[in-house]
C-alpha cells in the first residue's frame, strides 16, 4: 500500500494551502478564541474569595461565552468543517481528468478515497487538537489555574469523541461527492443532510412521540416515560444528538442526567450545587462508550458505501 | 512484423447497459511497433483502450499486455504501461517538476533518482526551462508534452496515446509526432496511438487498425490495406483515402 502515503501527502498539502481550509480555520479560532476568554473571565469574577470548586478547568470548554459554549459550537459547526474538507473530493477529479490518470497509475482503487479519507482525518485532528491546546493556554492565563490530571484525560477523551464526529461528516460528504457529478450538488446535498439532523430530527422526535404515545395526561408516569423513551430514541438517530450526549458527560461530570447543554444557563452551570457529587470518570467513560460505538458504527457504514459505489462506478463515465 | 507481440487481444467485447461499444475485436501489436489506432468519434477506440489498462472490464473476450492479463493483474499492467488520456488530467496547481513526482511516487519512485529522472524527462520533451511555472499556465502543446515526460518518468515499454494532437496547431503537431516516433525508436517503446490526423499517421506508423462502430474493419499495414481497398500500390494511396472507404462502406 505504498500510494495510500503519497496521495496522503499530496491531500494533506493541497488543504494546507487552499483558502478554504485557511478561512475555516481561521473562523473557528476565532470564535473559539474569544468564547474561552469570555469564559475565563466570567469563572474568575464568579470564583473571587470562593474556595475552588472540582474541575473548574473544564467549565472553560463547557460554560457559555457570548452566546454558546466551546462545547456547542463544535457539536454545531463541527459538522460544517467536515463537510467543507469533503464536498468535492472525488468530483472535483473527475471533473478534471485527473481521476482516470490517478487510477491509470499502478495503485489499487480504494487506495485514493483512503488516502484521501485519512488526509481530512488528519486535517480535522490537526485543527481541533491545536484550538483546544490554545483555548487551555489561554485559561491558564487568564484564570490561573492548572488543569488536573483528570481534566487532562477527559479533554483527551472529549477531543478523541470530536475528531471521530467531524470525521462522520467528512465521510458523508465525501460519499456524496462520489454519487453526484457535480460539486455544488453534492455540497447541497451535504448542507441539507446537516440541517435536517441539526434541526428537524429532535423537532420531529417530540412529533412522532405525541403521536405514537399518545395524549398522556401528566399523572399517568408510565406513559410519560414512554413517551420520553420514544423522543429519545428518535433523537438518536442523528449523530449530532449521539454526539453531545458523548461528550457531555466526559467534559461535564457534574452533570448526572444526559440534558441537553442548550437548555442550561450560564448561573445554572456555575451553581454550586452542581459541584457536589461528580461523576467518576471511569463511570462517565462506560456512559459514553455507546454513544461512542454508534458513532464510530454510522462512520464505517458511511465509508463502507462511498467505497462499494466507487469500486462500482465505471471508470468510462468519470 | 515478427517481433512478439507486446499487446493482443481476442475477441474483445464491452457492453454497457446492452448497447455495444467494443464488438469482438482481435488485434495484436508487436514489440516497438507504432500502431494507429483510427475511427470516428465514440467507435470504441478509448474503451478498448480502457480494457486493455484494466480499468474497465470486458464483457467477454481476452485481453494480454506483455503477456499479462489486465483483468486479473491491474496493478502489475498498470505499472508497465503509460497512458496519455484525452484530457491529460493534470492538476493545474502543481509545476511540472511536482506533477512528475507525484507520479513516480506513485509508481515507487523516489529521492535522487527520481529527480535525475524527472530533470532528463523534462529535457527530452523541451520543458526543462518551463518547469517551475503551474501548469494552469501551460499550452496544450506543452500539456500533451508534459504527458511524454510522465510515461519517462514511468520508463513505460508500451504507451497508449488517446489523441495526442487534440487541438494543437500544426507545429506543436509535428513536434509531438517527432517526439512519439523518437521515443518509439529510441527506447523501442510499443506505441497504440489513437488519432484524426490521418496524414500524420500515415507518416510514423507501422500498421494501423481501423475502428468503426465497435467493431475492427480493418487492420495490417497501409500498404496492404491500399492494395486490397484502392487496388492500387505504395506510394500511390493516402490514408485518408483507405480511411474514408471503410468508413463509406461501414
Amino acid at each position: 500500500m505504498q500510494g495510500i502515503k503519497v496521495i496522503f501527502r499530496k491531500e494533506l498539502a493541497d488543504h494546507f494551502s487552499s483558502y478554504r481550509f485557511i478561512i475555516i480555520f481561521a473562523l473557528i479560532a476565532m470564535v473559539s478564541l474569544i468564547t474561552a476568554y469570555m469564559v475565563g473571565l466570567n469563572i474568575r469574577q464568579q470564583l473571587e474569595g470562593v474556595a475552588k470548586p472540582r474541575f473548574i478547568f473544564l467549565m472553560l470548554f463547557t460554560a457559555p461565552g457570548a452566546m454558546f459554549s466551546l462545547v456547542q459550537f463544535v457539536a454545531f459547526f463541527g459538522p460544517l468543517v467536515g463537510l467543507i474538507l469533503g464536498f468535492d473530493t472525488i468530483n472535483r477529479e473527475r471533473n478534471e481528468g485527473t481521476l482516470s490518470k490517478l487510477l491509470a497509475q499502478p495503485i489499487y482503487r480504494d487506495v485514493v478515497i483512503n488516502g484521501k479519507f485519512l488526509a481530512g482525518v488528519a486535517m480535522i485532528s490537526i485543527m481541533l487538537v491545536s484550538i483546544v491546546l490554545v483555548i487551555t493556554g489561554l485559561g491558564l492565563l487568564v484564570m490561573g489555574i492548572v488543569p488536573g490530571l483528570e481534566e487532562i484525560w477527559r479533554i483527551l477523551i472529549y477531543l478523541v469523541i470530536s475528531i471521530i464526529y467531524i470525521s462522520f461528516w467528512l465521510g458523508v460528504a465525501i460519499l456524496f461527492s462520489i454519487i453526484f457529478r457535480s460539486t455544488a450538488t453534492s455540497a447541497l446535498a451535504a448542507l441539507a443532510v446537516w440541517i435536517f439532523f441539526s434541526f428537524f430530527v429532535s423537532i420531529g422526535a417530540s412529533i412522532l412521540g405525541n403521536a405514537l404515545a399518545g395524549d398522556t395526561p401528566q399523572s399517568d408516569t408510565a406513559a410519560v416515560v414512554r413517551q420520553a423513551r420514544i423522543v429519545k430514541a428518535v433523537q438518536l438517530t442523528s449523530p449530532m444528538k449521539l454526539y453531545t450526549d458523548a461528550t457531555a458527560t466526559i467534559i461535564d461530570p457534574m452533570r448526572k442526567s444526559t440534558r441537553s447543554i442548550v437548555s442550561m444557563g450560564p448561573m445554572e452551570n456555575l451553581s454550586m450545587a452542581r459541584f457536589s457529587g461528580p461523576l467518576p470518570l471511569s463511570q462517565s467513560i462506560l456512559i459514553v462508550i455507546p454513544y461512542l460505538i454508534s458513532l464510530v458504527a454510522i462512520t464505517i457504514i458511511c465509508f463502507a458505501v462511498s467505497y462499494m459505489v466507487f469500486m462500482r462506478q465505471e471508470i468510462r463515465s468519470m | 512484423m515478427n517481433t512478439p507481440a507486446i499487446i493482443e487481444t481476442h475477441e474483445l467485447t464491452k457492453k454497457y447497459n446492452g448497447s455495444v461499444a467494443v464488438d469482438h475485436i482481435s488485434f495484436s501489436v508487436g514489440e516497438g511497433e507504432i500502431f494507429g489506432f483510427l475511427g470516428p468519434n465514440g467507435a470504441g477506440k478509448t474503451t478498448t483502450l480502457l480494457m486493455l489498462l484494466g480499468l474497465t472490464e470486458p464483457t467477454s473476450g481476452t485481453a494480454r499486455v506483455m503477456g499479462l492479463d489486465p483483468v486479473r493483474d491491474p496493478i502489475k499492467v498498470k505499472s508497465k504501461i503509460g497512458y496519455l488520456q484525452e484530457n491529460m488530467g493534470f492538476y493545474p496547481d502543481l509545476n511540472a517538476v511536482q506533477m512528475l513526482r507525484f507520479i513516480g511516487e506513485l509508481n515507487g519512485l523516489s529521492g535522487s533518482r527520481a529527480e535525475e529522472r524527472i530533470r532528463s524527462a523534462l529535457e527530452a520533451v523541451g520543458l526543462a526551462s518551463e518547469a517551475e511555472k503551474k501548469i494552469r499556465a501551460y499550452s496544450r502543446g506543452m500539456r500533451q508534452r508534459l504527458g511524454l515526460a510522465e510515461l519517462l518518468i514511468k520508463d513505460s515499454r508500451v504507451a497508449f496515446l488517446d489523441e495526442p494532437t487534440l487541438g494543437l496547431d500544426p507545429d506543436a503537431t509535428n513536434r509531438m509526432m517527432d517526439l512519439i516516433e523518437q521515443l518509439s525508436r529510441e527506447r523501442k517503446m510499443t506505441v497504440l496511438l489513437s488519432s484524426h490526423l490521418l496524414n500524420q499517421v500515415q507518416k510514423i506508423c507501422h500498421r494501423v487498425g481501423i475502428m468503426i462502430k465497435g467493431r475492427m474493419v480493418a487492420q495490417g499495414p497501409m500498404d496492404r490495406l491500399a492494395k486490397e481497398k484502392l487496388g492500387i500500390g505504395p506510394e500511390q494511396y493516402t490514408l485518408e483515402e483507405i480511411y474514408m472507404k471503410y468508413f463509406q462502406e461501414a
